[in-house]
């Protein structure tokens, strides 16, 4: 492979993983999401520095030139990560109609209660 | 441990073989500690049977897990102003009777103390090799970080004061929380101890980390939250804090 797209795929996959790091330690990533990526980067990272491995993913997919290779994994990887996200804003938009639902129903239960704090006011 | 109010917190998902045993318990053996059972988006009758023997119950609307199930019974200690709390789990594994143990350990200058079940000299722990390796991995590493001896860092029996609480009210870790919640203590200067206690086999229901898959899910979660927190800012030292130490020793 190249040496030019080697220490641009190398720098990439850094650039990756510094940017997965920054945001766990400033806490804007949490670590349950943060996994995904950190294992994507480091699969990349891994890819790129040993071409032999990259060279036999290559040719056992078919790819000609290796580097390709590196394209489809992080290709894969993206579609992974794309689809862990749909699963995660499901989840999260089924939880806030509970949410939503959870608090109407409190918001009557207290109208009701306090309604009936009132005429029990004027009863007395 | 000095008088004042204390609230035993029992965190519940799907716990209703045991739950009813463990407030009876806390009852029999901690009558001064009032319960309050922080159900976790169970969908069995939990929350029902721990009414019935005598419990306040928070039912949470959806499952949020072990830390923001604690969270939430933390926030209700600090907002109805107890001074101590207890963590005692729903499903039996922590013995009510051995509270006390815990209490003795709290005084004036420690703020949380921890149930160890390595502490005994005839401690038996039939669990997995697999775990068992894990809870060793996560003690050496806390004992590195802290510079204090931590036996079992994934214990959730725990007694804690009003720091403790007003600490864990405002930030509790997510996931599997216990061992980054002794990081935290280190990081905000608050005193832990351990004490030795007997850990019961679970009266039932299941562990929230099961199989092993999820356990080397936990494992590197976990792991990556300590290292990353290595590198953290460490928190200003408020007014009345314990004195800061010029240098805390890292890895």
């Amino acid at each position: 492979m190249e040496l030019k797209v080697q220490i641009v795929s190398i720098a990439a996959s850094l650039g990756v993983l510094a940017m997965v790091f920054e945001a766990v330690r400033r806490r804007n990533l949490l670590e349950r999401y943060a996994l995904l990526w950190l294992t994507s980067g480091f699969v990349l990272l891994g890819l790129a520095v040993w071409q032999g491995a990259l060279k036999t993913l290559a040719s056992a997919m078919g790819v000609k030139y290796a580097p390709n290779a590196l394209f489809v994994v992080a290709f894969g990887f993206i579609l992974v990560l794309l689809f862990h996200f749909s699963l995660v804003v499901s989840r999260l938009a089924d939880q806030s109609r509970v949410l939503a639902q959870r608090v109407a129903l409190l918001e009557e239960r207290l109208r009701e209660v306090e309604g009936r704090k009132s005429d029990e006011h004027v009863l007395s | 441990m000095s008088q004042g109010t204390s609230l035993a917190v029992i965190p519940a998902y799907n716990e209703a073989a045991t739950v009813a045993t463990v407030i009876r318990g806390v009852a029999e053996h901690a009558p001064d500690f009032d319960v309050l059972v922080v159900d976790d988006g169970s969908t069995d009758c939990t929350a029902e049977i721990a009414r019935d023997a005598g419990a306040r119950v928070l039912t949470l609307p959806f499952n949020v897990g072990i830390g923001g199930a604690m969270q939430a019974g933390f926030r209700f200690a600090l907002e109805n102003d107890y001074d101590y709390m207890v963590q005692i789990d729903g499903d039996g594994q922590h013995d009510p009777s051995e509270v006390w143990k815990l209490q003795q350990a709290l005084n004036g200058s420690v703020d949380i103390a921890c149930g160890s079940r390595f502490l005994t000299s005839d401690f038996q722990y039939p669990a997995p090799i697999s775990r068992r390796t894990g809870i060793h991995i996560f003690a050496f590493l806390v004992s590195r970080i802290t510079g204090q001896k931590v036996s079992d860092p994934t214990s959730g029996f725990r007694l804690y004061n009003r720091r403790g609480i007003g600490l864990f009210a405002r930030d509790y870790p997510h996931d599997y929380p216990e061992v980054e919640a002794i990081l935290m203590l280190h990081w905000h200067r608050l005193k832990m101890v351990e004490v030795p206690v007997r850990m019961l086999e679970r009266g039932g229901g299941v562990s929230s980390i099961r199989g092993s898959g999820k356990s080397a899910l936990y494992m590197v979660k976990v792991l990556l939250a300590i290292f990353v927190g290595l590198f953290r800012r460490r928190p200003v030292v408020e007014p009345g804090d314990h004195a800061p130490v010029a240098a805390t020793s890292g890895i």
